[in-house]
């Protein structure tokens, strides 16, 4: 009965996995297709046919009502054009503008919906990275049916849809010092939706010599940060961070986590801001700085310093040049990649190390050993190996006593001596773990290589990983 | 001179993870104002608990933390030798980069 159960289990797998296949294969097909009507569509304003000297936008038409917006225009529009201080006016200007967004992630996704529905003519898109699975929380513009596939075509797919009648570019490229002054002097507006230091800096950096106004968010854990850089004689990123942090500052949501509605307000902000400057209405939040804090219900706006004379990118005397632009290296400056990935540490001899096959083998063999995890204790209630230990990397020192205990009990059972590994999430504090307890004394201490990630992947695809 | 130091953007973790502290801070004998620089001394002593050079460097704060005194910009108001006075709210806030 049960191997009967297992035998259909996979064929509905198998059946599963084949039609996932052919259905993503005709969503590209679609979406290919959806793009080229619409780029149709765009050099043929109502529909008409084209005679050759081709509109580039359908706001460039005359209605005859001493605007440019035409009846769908009007009607699509018509909330944003009741607004008395907003109106024609405003929304032509909209029409008219375009506007580039950084990053299809966490702060993008509402950024660019709320661009995209509120009429921003031509509206770019740059990321290099693919919908997972464990952004859908925060990415609120991927569906499920993008997963694997690249974010900037599932961004652009959803403001399609959204409004089919404005311009959406493709970016699907990591933004360079190499291809950022031409893809951004595109645009009027740059939206930074990244999530890292260095791009930070090279986007500020890039607006400067671009002369571009900046709408700049971050978000992390329940708080969340906000400002418009470079914009009327206001401050540029580097006025404000002369000296980039140490890297051991810098978390990310991958990390530290963070808390999908917060991200999204501030991406909204963010398109709120890119809107007013893209419209001439209000007062963007220049020389000024907006302070969420989610938890405590609290948002505050600070006053921050003006352009800095004696700054590096924007002062007075300041050479700084699209040339030099191209040249800077910004991993180095800030002492991190452009593309964050996992950071992989080599600190241990070979033989101070396991494999998690190897592990899996002792456990299999039923090795005397004491498995300590070193994550901390939010961590560990996520998931962890069975019979672990779990002692967070800070209060090691302070539970040698327990460690000690768990090797003693474990080789008075057994009558032989017990072995000693520590595991992480990938195997980078099992390895600092491993060098304070070799200086402690334990030396027979092993760390397991990769983690409870490398775990999951070369020995228990079950095993969650998050 | 009583005042509110806050901290924000993980600097809360140095101090146990407490975001907002009403605090005393005596003044030094013969001096007559409290200057930040004074306040930042008085911080590391009292109130982080942990790896100060996640807050600190030097005698200012280290690159990547705004200060801001009663929500102004410290660059505004004389950075270290900006004079504080009862009731002031100081607030510490590491700059983000996640999105
Ligand atoms: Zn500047």
């Amino acid at each position: 009965m049960a191997a009967a159960d297992g035998g259909e289990v996979s064929a509905i797998l198998r059946d599963l996995e084949s039609l996932k296949a052919s259905k993503s294969e005709i969503e590209l097909r679609i979406s290919a297709l959806e793009a080229r009507l619409q780029e149709i569509n765009l050099q043929q304003p109502n529909g008409a046919v084209s005679n050759g000297s081709c509109a580039p936008l359908p706001s460039s038409v005359d209605s005859g009502y001493g605007h440019d917006l035409s009846p769908q225009m009007i009607y699509r529009y018509s909330r944003q054009l009741l607004l008395p201080s907003f109106g024609v006016q405003a929304q032509s200007k909209l029409l008219k503008s375009s506007i580039l967004v950084v990053g299809a992630g966490g702060l993008g996704s509402p950024a660019l919906l709320y661009l995209a529905a509120c009429g921003v003519g031509h509206l770019g898109i740059i990321d290099h990275d693919v919908v997972e699975l464990n952004n859908m929380h925060r990415q609120i513009i991927h569906t499920e049916r993008f997963i694997g596939q690249p974010k900037v075509r599932s961004a652009a797919a959803a403001c399609r849809s959204i409004n089919s009648t404005i311009q959406v570019v493709e970016y699907q490229e990591p933004l360079r010092t190499s291809n950022a002054l031409e893809i951004m002097s595109k645009y009027d507006i740059i939206v930074d939706a990244t999530d890292n230091a260095p791009s930070r800096y090279m986007i500020s950096d890039c607006c400067v010599v671009l002369g571009k106004p900046l709408v700049s968010g971050a978000a992390l854990g329940f708080e969340g940060q906000l400002t418009v850089y470079n914009y009327n004689g206001g401050p540029c990123y580097r006025c404000l961070f002369p000296t980039p942090p140490p890297t051991t500052a810098c978390q990310r949501c991958s990390d530290s986590g963070v808390l999908g509605v917060v991200p999204g307000i501030i991406g909204c902000l963010q398109a709120l801001e890119a809107i007013k400057i893209a419209g001439e209405v209000g007062e963007p939040l220049s020389g000024r700085m907006l302070l969420l804090d989610s938890l405590s219900g609290r948002i505050r706006i600070v006053k921050i310093r003006g352009r800095s004379l004696q700054c590096v990118a924007c002062g007075e005397n300041t050479t700084f040049s699209k040339l030099q632009f191209r040249e800077f290296d910004y991993e180095n400056f800030t002492q991190s990649p452009l593309t964050p990935s996992p950071l992989k540490l080599n600190l241990l001899q070979a033989d101070s190390r396991i494999n998690t096959k190897e592990y899996k083998e002792k456990i299999d063999d039923g090795k005397a050993h004491v498995l300590i995890d070193v994550r901390p204790e939010h961590h560990f209630k996520i998931v962890s190996l069975p019979n672990s230990l779990n002692i967070p990397l800070p209060s090691l020192e302070a539970r040698l006593p327990e460690i000690s205990l768990a090797l003693k009990e474990n080789e008075e059972n057994r009558g032989v001596n017990s072995e000693l590994y520590v595991v992480c999430r990938r195997g980078n504090d099992s390895q600092r773990a491993v060098q304070s307890l070799h200086k402690l004394g334990f030396t027979s201490a092993r760390d397991i290589i990769g983690g409870l990630e490398a775990w999951a992947r070369d020995v228990d695809p079950n095993f969650p990983t998050y | 001179m009583q005042l509110t130091v806050e901290f924000g953007g993980g600097l809360e973790l140095l101090c146990n993870s407490v975001k907002i502290h009403n605090v005393n801070v005596e003044l030094q004998k013969a001096a007559e104002k409290l200057t930040m620089k004074d306040l930042l001394a008085w911080i590391r002593t009292n109130l982080i608990k942990e790896r100060p050079e996640m807050f600190m460097k030097g005698d200012s704060v280290r690159p990547g933390v705004l200060a801001l005194v009663n929500d102004c910009d410290w660059e505004l108001t004389g950075q270290l030798d900006t004079t504080l006075e009862e009731k002031d709210v100081v607030v510490f806030i590491s700059t983000l980069h996640g999105g």
